[in-house]
This record gives C-alpha cells, structure tokens and sequence, in this order.
C-alpha cells in the first residue's frame, strides 16, 4: 500500500518501501495551464530534497520541479515525451514524472499528507 | 482571483471574470491570461474560427487637425501624409539614437484627423510626446473612455458581417465609424493574430454589450493574452518591450517595410541618420526567426551561440507555436547569421539546444486584401 505525499512546491510523491514516485499535483497543473514540453531527469541520476530534478513548459513559461526527497532516478515516464497533456489529464497519475530510490526516508517527515496539502492549496485560493 | 485595487480595470473586467478568466496583471491593468478552455484551445479557435479579444488596455487617442500626419512624421519613419483617408498603417516612434519608443496603428479618419492605438505600456509617454510635438498644429483627444475588442481569425468576417454587413467590404487596413449590432464603432480591418479581423474602437458603457453579441456567435471564443501571444509570435510580429525597444532600430528589428520610400530620402525622423544610414550600410544584428530542432522550448532571453559556441544573439520571444506544434522564437543575430536555414545554438538551462534560423512568419498571415 503505498502513501502519499506533497510539497509547498505543489510536488506529489507515492512512496512504496524505498521507491518514491513523483509528479505535480492536479492545483499545480491547473495553474500551469497547457502543458507542452517536460525536460526529465536522466536515469540514474542523483537527486538531493529540494534541488531541481524536471522543468514543465506550459504554452506561457517554464517552471521547475524540485525533488521532493533524496536519491537515485530509477525511471522516467516516458511517454511525457510525446504526450506531455497527460500532465494536464491525469496529474496525479498517467501524468507521473519520475521514480527515485529514496536514501533518506526521513526525509519524508518534511512533507504534507493529502489533509495538509489540502489545508494548505486552500489557504492559497 | 479577487480584484487586485492597485490595478486598473477594462470595460470588460465583470464579463472577463463571468467568463471565468485567469486574470493577471498587465501593463497596470487587470487582463484575462485565458478562460476555462486554456491558451491551446483559444490559440486554436483563432486560427480556425474566431476569437475575440478584450485589448482595452491599448492607448487610444485622436489627433486633431490638418497638419496631424506631419506632426506625427516628425516623429516616426513612416510615410503618414500620404496615407489615404480610411486607411491604416503600422509605424514605429523613434528616439533621437534611432530606437523604437514605441510600435503603433495609425488612421487617416477623414484627411482631418488620425486615429492612433499605441501599446498600453508606453501610452502615457507617447501621448506627452505627441502632444508636445504638436503644439497648436494639431490636438492631442486621448480616449480613455474608449474599449478596443479584436475580433480575429478566418470566420472573423462572418461574425462580424452578423452585426455589421458593410464590414466584409472592408479590406485589410481599411477603417472608418461603422454601426455593430446598432452600437455606434470606430473599426478597423486588422490585428496581430496574423489572421484576417478586425479591431473594434467602442465607447466603454457599450463595450460588454458588443462583446456579449459577438460572444452569442457559436463560431465566436474569447481569448487571452496567452493566445495573444502565441499568436503574434507564430505570426512574427514583434512584441514592444520584448522583441523591440528603444535600443533597437526598426532596421535591427526587420520593419524596414514600416520606413516610407519618400521618408528615405527626405529624412527629418528621430535618429534618421542612424537608420538611413542601416538602410545603406546594413546593421549589427537583425531580427530573425529561431525554429528549436526538438520540443524543448527557449525562452526570451535564451543566448544563442554559432555551432562553435560564439555568442552570436538572443531570444527575445520564444515559446510553443500550437499551430506549428513545436517550439517556435524570434530573437537577434549578427547578420552573417540571419539567412534561413544557417544552425544555430540555443543555450537552455546551460545545454545546448540546436536550432535554425528560419524566415519569418512561422504561420502565414492571412489578412484579407480584397
């Protein structure tokens, strides 16, 4: 059973024993508007919490997402490349990111659960 | 979003937001980024069908008097005083160096006064600079009561023969008063779409009432400033503030076209003798199309490199082309660089990225010239 997580930075993270996978949350999407273009991490890759690991182009700008936790990439999506309205469509879903082989699980006790992120997407609106 | 007070506000804010528009601030004003269906399906809908976009922002004004075009020769490149009455044109205002103050559509309404829209960034410094150069030849009625819709794309005409018949007699750049749907308007035939349309001069307590007839049209989607963007750079027109500005002359910024042949050899513009003397001898860098080999795209300020990694330019628009479907961008290069189809590099995020340099417009302009 995986567990979920989220980011001031409108990140999500689904964390299965030490794999995480990552996306941007269903709020950042519709703030982003069309999605056009994502730059991903090369696999195996190392990522540190908080440093860039993706870029999101929508039709007006580029945004950065950050890695929600430390590791290694393990996989990518693939299918981004060609479909990169998928992050518009199912965010929090066919629309994933990346997968990182997490080093550091405490690094989670940083995160929001769904209550908090939603808590906290509602202090913004 | 709620509304920001220290912003200014168009005719159009209550149906904007009816709409359910982004709204984001603007040149001082409150405009609509784009509505529910996004920047795709706007950008597409005007390319296609028609869209209709809320430009109140623009400055508006007229110029009274007989000697209006001379007073505004005195202060653009462009051939004024021979432009026809109900007809306009594209000019630039230029500074004593030969920069672009400012890009703008100029009216001969009737041989006794101009018509002029200009930038909203810039209008309060065009509008003293027109006044002053005017003087008691001419005078300055600036219309800040005044709302400007566009209405664009290839069913433009078809919406807008609806409410006013007399309209698909217009050509491109044509203009004159006309009734829209019993609403008394100011119209002209053309925009920055790269689309045939038209721009809709309306007093500001009629401007909803227009938009909502338009908007009644099934062919008819409001638009953004996002779409708005899109739009022009597929269409290569240069953005005031991005793509020009007063360090770049309009011979740098590839609107030569906009320099009157009599006005060549004549003179008597700000900075003419640096900008007949690029029309002699050529310039430094020059305004050019940038198509990006892959999807990545590069951004305004991207630095563009010759394959050996010389600085040769930059990106001074860059983004998604919907219509293209690829990254698309418009920048500066040395001249050397400029022929399409010279390679190029574009620094994204410290990596190389190949492009090319390609002819301008990206999507071909449609306008309608009868």
């Amino acid at each position: 059973m995986s567990q979920m997580y989220f980011t001031e930075d409108h990140e999500w993270l689904s964390v299965e024993g030490e794999t995480a996978i990552v996306g941007i949350t269903d709020y950042a999407q519709q703030q982003l508007g069309d999605v056009v273009f994502i730059e991903l991490p090369d696999e195996g890759k190392d990522l540190v919490q908080g440093g860039q690991a993706a870029v999101v182009e929508s039709v007006k700008a580029a945004s950065e997402v950050y890695s929600p936790v430390s590791g290694t990439v393990t996989a990518v999506n693939a299918d981004l490349e060609g479909a990169p309205a998928l992050v518009n469509e199912d965010a929090m879903g066919a629309g994933w990111f990346f997968a990182v082989a997490m080093i550091d699980p405490t690094e989670l006790d940083n995160l929001m659960d769904q209550d908090g992120y939603d808590a906290f997407v509602a202090g913004l609106e | 979003m709620t509304a920001d007070p220290a912003l200014k506000t168009t005719p159009l804010d209550a149906l904007h937001r009816e709409l359910g528009a982004r709204m984001v601030p603007f040149a001082g004003y409150a405009m609509p980024v784009q509505y529910p269906a996004g920047i795709l399906a706007e950008h597409a809908a005007c390319r296609t069908a028609c869209a209709l976009f809320d430009v109140s922002h623009m400055g508006q004004a007229y110029l009274h008097g007989d000697e209006a075009a001379a007073v505004l020769e005195g202060l653009t490149p462009g051939s004024l005083r021979d432009l026809k009455p109900g007809r306009q044109r594209y000019t630039v205002l230029t500074n004593e160096a030969g920069g672009i103050l400012d890009d703008l559509m100029v009216v001969n309404c009737d041989g006794h006064k101009m018509f002029l829209v200009v930038n909203a960034g810039c209008k309060d410094a065009d509008f003293a600079l027109i006044k002053a150069a005017a003087g008691a030849r001419a005078r300055l009625e600036v219309l800040p009561e005044r709302a400007l819709l566009a209405l664009q794309g290839p069913k433009a005409a078809a919406v807008m023969a609806h409410f006013a018949p007399a309209a698909t007699s217009m050509v491109f750049m044509d203009a004159g008063p006309l009734t829209v749907g019993g609403i008394p308007c100011f119209v002209t035939r053309s925009g920055y779409s790269g689309e045939d349309g038209f721009e809709i001069s309306v007093a500001a307590a009629q401007a909803e009432n227009l938009a909502r007839h338009f908007l009644e049209m099934p062919d008819c989607t409001p638009a953004g400033l996002g779409a708005r963007d899109s739009l022009r750079l597929e269409a290569g027109l240069p953005l005031y503030g991005n793509d020009i500005d007063a360090t770049t002359s309009p011979v740098e910024a590839n609107l030569a076209f906009a320099i009157g042949k009599r006005r060549r050899t004549e003179g008597g513009f700000p900075g003419a003798a640096r900008i007949l003397a690029e029309l002699e001898n050529g310039v430094s860098r020059l305004r050019v199309g940038i198509k990006p080999d892959g999807r990545a795209p590069a951004r305004a300020h991207t630095e563009v490199q010759d394959t050996t990694g010389r600085t040769i330019g930059e990106v001074t628009s860059g983004g998604f082309g919907p219509t293209v479907d690829g990254p698309v961008a418009m920048g500066y290069v040395e001249p050397a660089f400029s022929e399409p189809g010279t390679p190029v590099v574009l620094m994204v995020r410290s990596k190389p990225l190949a492009a090319h340099v390609v002819a301008l417009p990206f999507v071909e302009q449609r306008y309608h010239r009868g």
